[in-house]
């Protein structure tokens, strides 16, 4: 009987969580239906928002991704690296950078806003900019980032480590002949990972990349991304919903379209990704 | 292991790099301290005490931050009361009652976890905001806030509480079949309990996240300073306040926004220590 009653309520738990989820994209998707086109991809935005479609914040939303990637993954690559091998997992000072990379993921995004505002943009006088933006948001992913090329590293299978020794491979050899490639699945997803936590992220650039709506002319310009236009849209621009449902749709597409990427990348066998 | 002193200098480099790397994390999480300890400290002695004030009227030189503070204790708290129940429920039942159900879901749930939070927010405009306007208005409030921030924590409760109870032993499972426990009986006395440490560790980490989203509640709670009344009265929650006002302050009132932000850091801070705790995991 107990259980007849659990195996309904789970149906309504499921429900509670799929409803709020149903009623978002059909919401979404009644604001934008209007607006949704090619062509919106493809203009500039007039008014403020109100008009146009968002190729300037395309472009602005590149530019930031790709720059914040160009720091994170290198770094936190090396910082992997450090962890998986020349550190034992359960090595004190594995422990403790284990904890700074904990609490590097636990702090608030507008924290990472206003360190970057007082750090980039002020104290290295890099201003309201792309440069900024992108510098203050590839410190945030950089925890996601190491966590996930660390776990690839370490999922390495250990015979190929004795391999090494036996063969006295050079450690420069080994991490470029051998573990990169392998773990390379796993590094992979743990960019795509970055890269969808930065196209989400607002919080971070409000006070760093700005809000300006013009394409950009160079790092050093303001420049917008499509999250903080959706959030601009929605509340200082008056009529400017539908717009940024638009955008809203834009952005999810393109995240739905990187979790696919990561189901794919992880479901290919490792020997393939070695050749 | 080779000894050192024959390692070539391709690798004496690597070896150099990598630590450098190391210290680098470590680096970005003291930096972000020292700037904003160094931001607010002369603030903090001088006027410390004034935080813990009522009244926020930057214009007249009071700080008096309670009023926020509560308003993101209490929306993060609503929202973890009306979130975590669903969460650990639903991942138990996918997981003991309903296995076949339990992977496409989790994928749905990864893919929710992935939605910004600014979506999350204007979705709440949309249809929430309103709909609790026709009910009570003024629609934008704390219960707004909580429901949303409740359906964004969902998503990561429920992969936390899932990868909890995986951990279980099978035996477990195996004896309370053996002793023809009925799954009910068995979840609530013997497999939710195990999985509790590492559960409610998930979910003090989740209450961290609840304190530090910003995008989501400033869109929907109002952003009126004041002492909630009620679960319908608008609210303005530390991060709101932050978004809300950096772009013009000056002098003290900018001043004052960092200490807040010192504020968030430290509470998530001692959160993530006492997830630690839970989980038993140890950092040096």
């Amino acid at each position: 009987m107990a259980d007849r009653v659990a195996w309904l309520a789970g149906w309504v738990l499921l429900a509670l969580v799929m409803v709020p989820v149903a009623l978002m994209v059909t919401a979404l998707w009644q604001q934008s239906a209007d607006v949704l086109s090619v062509g919106f991809l493809l203009e500039d935005p007039g008014r403020a928002g109100r008009s146009g479609g968002i190729a300037a914040l395309l472009i602005s939303t590149g530019w930031i991704l790709a720059l914040c990637l160009l720091v994170a993954v290198p770094v936190g690559l090396g910082c992997a690296l450090y962890l998986s091998e020349s550190l034992p997992a359960d090595s004190r000072r594995a422990q403790w950078l284990g904890g700074v990379l904990d609490m590097l993921a636990a702090v608030p995004s507008i924290v990472y806003g206003l360190f970057g505002y007082q750090f980039f943009a002020i104290t290295l006088g890099l201003g309201f900019s792309i440069l900024s933006g992108a510098l203050a948001l590839s410190l945030m992913v950089l925890p996601l980032m190491i966590r996930s090329a660390e776990q690839a590293m370490r999922a390495v299978p250990m015979g190929y480590r004795q391999a090494r020794d036996a063969l006295a491979l050079s450690r420069w050899g080994w991490v470029r002949r051998i573990l990169l490639p392998c773990a390379a699945p796993g590094i992979a997803v743990g960019i795509i990972l970055s890269a969808g936590r930065a196209l989400a992220e607002t919080a971070v650039l409000l006070f760093t990349a700005g809000y300006v709506l013009r394409r950009p002319d160079s790092l050093f310009d303001s420049g917008r991304t499509l999250s903080v236009h959706i959030y601009d849209l929605a509340m200082n621009v008056p009529g400017g919903m539908p717009r940024a449902a638009a955008t809203a749709v834009v952005l999810v597409a393109l995240l739905v379209v990187l979790n696919l990427l990561v189901r794919r990348v992880l479901r290919q066998p490792m020997t393939e990704a070695l050749v | 292991m080779i000894t050192t002193s024959s390692l070539p200098l391709s690798d004496r480099l690597l070896t150099l790099v990598l630590r450098l790397c190391g210290v680098l994390a470590a680096l970005v999480l003291g930096g972000i301290v020292v700037v904003l300890l160094v931001q607010a400290l002369p603030f903090l002695i001088n006027e410390g005490a004034g935080i813990w004030q009522s009244t926020w009227q930057p214009g007249q030189g009071e700080y008096g931050m309670a009023p926020m503070i509560a308003g993101s204790l209490f929306v993060s708290v609503l929202a973890l009361v009306l979130a975590a129940p669903v969460a650990v429920l639903l991942a138990a039942w996918l997981r003991y009652f309903a296995p076949r159900l339990r992977r496409p879901v989790l994928a749905g749930v990864e893919l929710m976890a992935g939605i910004p939070s600014v979506v999350y927010g204007l979705w709440g405009m949309l249809v929430l905001v309103p709909w609790i306007n026709q009910w009570v208005p003024p629609g934008a409030s704390w219960l707004a806030g909580s429901l949303v921030l409740g359906l964004m924590i969902v998503p990561l409760a429920l992969l936390v509480t899932d990868a909890a109870l995986g951990q279980l032993p099978l035996r477990y499972q195996r004896a309370g079949e053996a002793l023809a426990l009925s799954r009910v009986g068995m979840l609530r006395r013997v497999l939710l309990p195990r999985a509790a440490p590492g559960i409610v560790g998930g979910v003090v980490l989740q209450f961290g996240r609840a304190l530090g989203e910003t995008m989501a509640v400033l869109m929907v709670c109002g952003n009126v300073v004041q002492w909630p009344d009620s679960v319908f009265a608008p609210v303005r929650t530390l991060t709101a306040n932050i978004a809300l006002e950096m772009a013009y302050a000056t002098g003290d009132h900018r001043v004052a926004l960092f200490a807040s932000g010192l504020l968030l850091i430290a509470v998530t801070g001692l959160l993530l220590m006492a997830s630690w705790r839970l989980r038993g995991v140890s950092h040096g």
